[in-house]
C-alpha cells in the first residue's frame, strides 16, 4: 500500500503540470466554443443514460418486439401452395375459377408434384389445403403417393390421368383454393379471425352463422373481463378504504392475507375452487343444509363459476393500486368537508372519491387486461360458452398445429385492446392519468 | 481430502456423457394408463440394462413435436400418439421411419398396428360408462345415452367433435357400419350436429380421460363417453362403474420416434420390448387396453381378456375409428364443433 501511495505522487504532479498550460489558454484550444463544450458534455451524457438502458432496451428488443413482430408476420405469411406448387400457381394466374381448369394446370400440378424432394413437404401443403377445403390431404396425399402417373404426358393426357387417379381433381373448389392460396401473403387467417372469408372469386363476405365464432367471442372476452373488473372495483374499494384508516402495523398484517392467495399458484386455487363450487361441494352442501335450495345449484363449468374465480384471483391486482392511492389522500379534506356542512355520504362522494380516481383507474386497467388474456381459469372452470379468445389461440397453437390460425387471432386481440386503451386514455385523460 | 472435488470433478465428465447416452425420455398420456406403462415397459427396460427412462406426461398436443422438430432440437425420444397425429405427422416428416426389423415380426401384430412411421401398442376403446349402484336399468344402446326421460339426469361427453357425431348418428339409428358413410355428406353432418343439438342442454363436457370416472362418482353425470381403460381403473378401486359395449369406437395409440432424435437406436430398442408379448401381456394385466401383438393373447386368462375393447363380445357391435376420414374432415367439423358448443 505505501509503495504504490509514494508511486502516485509524481504521477498525480505530472498530470497537473501536463494539463495546465491547456488550461491557460482555452480558447486556443477548444477551437473556439463554449458551446461545443457543452454539446460534448451533453452528448456524453446521453450516451451513458443510453448505455444504462440498453440492457432493458435490448431485452424489450429481442423478447418482445421481435416475437411480437414475428407473431404478426406468420398470421400473413402464406408460403405452402408458393412454395410447393410454383408452376400449378402460374398456369391458374389467369384463370377465372369458375370455368374448369385449363389443362396446362393439371400438367403443371404433376410437373409439381413430381418435382416434391421430401414427403414432409406434400404433407405442409396437404395440411395448408386441407384447413381450408376439407378432403384436400388425402387427395394431394393420394396423388402424390401414386406418382409417377406416366412418362411424357401432354397436357390434355395429365389432366384424364389425374381425374382418372381420383374424380375429385374435377371438382373445382380444390382448385379455387390452390389458385386463392398461390401468393405468398395472404389475408385470409386475419379474415377469418374476424368471421370474414374470401369467396373463390376473391371476394371478401361473412361466414355462414354455423362457422361463425370469432366475433362471438371476441366480444364475450371483453364482456367478462368487464364484468369481472366491475366485481373487482366492487369489492377491492371498501376494503382498501379500511385497510388505509388502519394503523401502519395492522394494515401490514392484514395485506399479508390479501397477498398470500396472490403468492398460491393459480392452479393450486381453481383447484380448490373446483372442490368448493361442485355439486357435491362445501357451497352447495352448506345451501341446502340452510335449506336455501333444494337440489344443488350448478355454480361449476358455468359463467359464474369462472367470474367467481377470476374475481378472487385478479383481487389482489385492484386492492394493491387502490390502496396505495388512498394511503396519499389525507383525510383531513373529508373532514373539512363535513365540518362545512355536506353530509358524510355526499362528502365522500364529492371529495374522497374524485381523489382515488386514479387508484380506481389503475387497478381496473390492470385487472382488465390481465382478464383478456386469460385462459386456464375458464378453460377448467368454464363450459364451452365461457372460454374466452386466448383459449382458441391455444387450441389452434396445439391442437390444430396452425399457427398462422392461432398468430391471427393473437394479432387481433393484441389489436382491440391497443384500441381500448388508445380509446381509455382519450376519454379518460383530462381527471385520470396513471401518473 | 484435496484431490476429492477434483476427483469427483473428474468422475462426473466422465459419467455424464455415458449418462446423457443411456437417458430415454418417453412421453405418455399419463394417468391409470401411464401407470400400466411404467409398470410394464419403463421399469422391465430399466430393470434389463437399457439404461433410465425419463417419463414424460402431454395431452396428445402435436405442436411441441413440430416445434421441437423444426428448430432441430429434439428431447423426446419416444411419444405416444394417436392415430390421426400419427399419419398427419408421418406426411409432415415430424417422425421417424419405423425400422420394423429391429422391432419384431409384422406378421406376429395386428394389421392396424403396422404403420411406416409407427407401432400400434395398445387397442382402446371409447365407451358408455355409468354407475351401476346409481343406475338400476342399464343403458344399452346410444339411443338410450339420448333419452333424457328414461334415464334423467346430465351426460359426460367429450369436448370435441370426433366420436361424438359418430355416437349421435348412432343414436339417430345409423348402423354401425354405415356411420361414417352418413356422416361424409352434407346432410349426414347436418344430421348429427341436430341430433347432439338434442342433448345439448343435459351435456357435461370433459376433456381429459380421468375426468369422466370422477362425474360418475360424485354424481354430476349418470352416463358418460369415456375410454375403457379409465372405468377400468376406477372399477380396480373398487368403485362399480359399468361399461356398455355396443357402440363404442376402436382405436390404436402407437409409439413414434419425432424426427432427429439423438437417441434413436435405444428408441427402438425400447418401443421393440415394449412391443414384445411378455412386456404386452404384463401391461394387459394391469390395464384393460388390448395388446396389438397377437402372441401376448395366448399369455392371458380368460378373466383379463373378457375386459378388453378386442375381445369377440366385446367388440362384436363396435366401430373402428374412422382414420382416413377425421384426417380429411377432421378440422372443418372440429372448427364447426366450436361454433357450435360456443353457442
Amino acid at each position: 500500500m505505501s509503495a504504490s501511495g509514494t508511486e502516485l505522487q509524481p504521477f498525480a504532479g505530472a498530470t497537473l503540470e501536463r494539463i495546465a498550460p491547456a488550461g491557460g489558454t482555452p480558447q486556443a484550444l477548444a477551437g473556439g466554443t463554449l458551446a461545443a463544450q457543452l454539446h460534448r458534455a451533453e452528448r456524453r451524457r446521453k450516451l451513458r443514460a443510453l448505455a444504462l438502458t440498453m440492457p432493458l432496451l435490448v431485452f424489450l428488443l429481442v423478447f418482445f418486439l421481435v416475437p411480437l413482430g414475428s407473431l404478426l408476420v406468420r398470421a400473413v405469411e402464406n408460403p405452402e401452395v408458393a412454395d410447393v406448387l410454383p408452376n400449378t400457381g402460374q398456369a391458374l394466374a389467369d384463370w377465372d375459377r369458375n370455368s374448369p381448369p385449363p389443362a396446362a394446370a393439371y400438367a403443371a400440378m404433376l410437373a409439381d408434384l413430381g418435382g416434391i424432394e421430401e414427403t414432409a413437404q406434400a404433407g405442409v401443403l396437404a395440411r395448408r389445403l386441407n384447413s381450408e377445403v376439407a378432403g384436400a390431404r388425402s387427395l394431394v396425399m393420394g396423388t402424390y403417393r401414386a406418382l409417377p402417373l406416366g412418362d411424357n404426358l401432354s397436357a390434355d393426357e395429365a389432366r384424364s390421368k389425374l381425374i382418372e387417379h381420383d374424380a375429385r381433381w374435377e371438382e373445382l373448389p380444390y382448385w379455387q383454393t390452390i389458385a386463392k392460396n398461390s401468393s405468398r401473403w395472404t389475408p385470409d387467417y386475419l379474415l377469418a379471425a374476424l368471421d370474414f372469408k374470401r369467396n373463390a372469386q376473391g371476394d371478401i363476405e361473412r361466414v355462414g352463422a354455423e362457422e361463425a365464432a370469432f366475433s362471438d367471442i371476441l366480444g364475450r372476452t371483453f364482456q367478462m373481463s368487464a364484468v369481472v373488473t366491475f366485481f373487482c372495483l366492487l369489492l377491492g374499494y371498501p376494503l382498501a378504504y379500511w385497510l388505509s384508516t388502519l394503523s401502519e402495523r395492522k394494515a401490514n398484517v392484514l395485506l399479508i392475507l390479501v397477498l398470500l392467495p396472490f403468492w398460491t399458484s393459480v392452479l393450486v386455487r381453481i383447484a380448490a375452487w373446483i372442490v368448493l363450487l361442485q355439486n357435491n361441494g362445501l357451497v352447495n352442501r352448506f345451501l341446502i343444509w340452510i335449506g336455501a335450495t333444494d337440489a344443488p345449484i350448478p355454480l361449476l363449468f358455468n359463467r359464474l363459476g369462472v367470474i367467481i374465480a377470476m374475481v378472487h384471483i385478479l383481487l389482489p391486482f385492484a386492492i394493491l393500486p387502490l390502496y396505495s392511492v388512498m394511503k396519499s389522500v389525507p383525510p383531513n379534506y373529508l373532514r373539512a368537508a363535513i365540518s362545512l356542512g355536506s353530509t358524510p355520504l355526499a362528502g365522500f362522494f364529492r371529495v374522497y372519491l374524485p381523489q382515488t380516481y386514479p387508484g380506481v383507474a389503475a387497478g381496473g386497467l390492470l385487472v382488465f387486461i390481465t382478464c383478456i388474456g386469460y385462459y386456464v381459469t375458464p378453460a377448467l372452470l368454464g363450459g364451452p360458452a365461457d372460454q374466452m379468445l386466448s383459449y382458441y389461440v391455444a387450441q389452434y397453437t396445439n391442437v390444430e398445429v396452425n399457427w398462422g390460425m392461432a398468430c391471427a387471432l393473437g394479432g387481433v386481440l393484441l389489436t382491440a385492446t391497443m384500441v381500448l386503451y388508445a380509446l381509455y386514455r382519450k376519454v379518460a385523460k383530462a381527471e385520470l392519468s396513471l401518473g | 481430502m484435496k484431490l476429492k472435488p477434483v476427483f469427483l470433478a473428474a468422475a462426473m465428465m466422465v459419467a455424464l456423457p455415458v449418462m446423457a447416452q443411456s437417458q430415454l425420455t418417453v412421453v405418455n398420456f399419463g394417468g391409470a394408463n401411464g401407470a400400466a406403462q411404467k409398470k410394464a415397459y419403463f421399469e422391465a427396460y430399466e430393470k434389463a440394462g437399457g439404461g433410465k427412462i425419463t417419463a414424460v406426461e402431454y395431452n396428445g398436443e402435436q405442436a411441441k413435436i413440430k416445434a421441437m422438430v423444426e428448430a432441430k432440437k429434439v428431447t423426446w425420444d419416444v411419444v405416444e400418439v394417436e392415430s390421426p397425429d400419427l399419419s398427419r405427422g408421418c406426411d409432415e416428416g415430424l417422425f421417424e421411419k419405423m425400422d420394423w426389423a429391429k422391432v419384431g415380426n409384422k406378421a406376429d401384430f395386428q394389421k392396424a398396428a403396422v404403420h411406416e412411421c409407427g407401432v400400434g401398442t395398445f387397442v382402446w376403446s371409447t365407451v358408455m360408462a355409468y354407475d351401476g349402484d346409481k343406475l338400476k336399468t342399464a343403458p344399452t344402446t346410444w339411443a338410450d345415452f339420448w333419452d333424457v326421460k328414461k334415464f334423467p339426469g346430465k351426460r359426460g361427453m367429450r369436448k370435441g367433435a370426433r366420436y361424438n357425431l359418430e355416437f349421435a348418428l348412432m343414436a339417430d339409428g345409423v348402423k354401425t357400419a354405415d356411420v361414417y358413410k352418413v356422416l361424409a355428406t352434407k346432410d349426414g353432418a347436418e344430421r348429427a350436429f341436430k341430433k347432439l343439438t338434442e342433448l345439448k342442454p343435459n351435456i357435461q363436457w370433459w376433456e381429459a380421460g380421468a375426468q369422466p370416472p370422477q362425474f360418475l362418482v360424485a354424481g354430476d353425470v349418470v352416463m358418460t363417453t369415456a375410454y375403457n381403460g379409465r372405468i377400468d381403473a376406477a372399477q380396480r378401486e373398487g368403485k362399480n362403474l359399468k361399461i356398455t359395449w355396443t357402440g363404442g369406437i376402436y382405436d390404436l395409440d402407437y409409439w413414434v420416434m419425432p424426427k432427429g432424435t439423438p437417441n434413436k437406436d435405444a428408441a427402438l430398442k425400447f418401443i421393440a420390448m415394449a412391443s414384445s408379448p411378455d412386456a404386452q401381456a404384463e401391461y394387459a394385466k394391469n390395464i384393460s387396453y388390448g395388446p396389438t401383438n397377437n402372441k401376448a393373447l395366448t399369455k392371458l386368462d380368460a378373466k383379463v381378456l373378457g375386459m378388453l375393447p378386442t375381445s369377440p363380445a366385446n367388440s362384436k357391435d363396435a366401430l373402428q375409428f374412422g382414420i382416413g376420414f377425421w384426417a380429411d374432415q377432421g378440422e372443418a367439423l372440429e372448427k364447426r364443433f366450436s361454433a357450435w358448443a360456443a353457442q
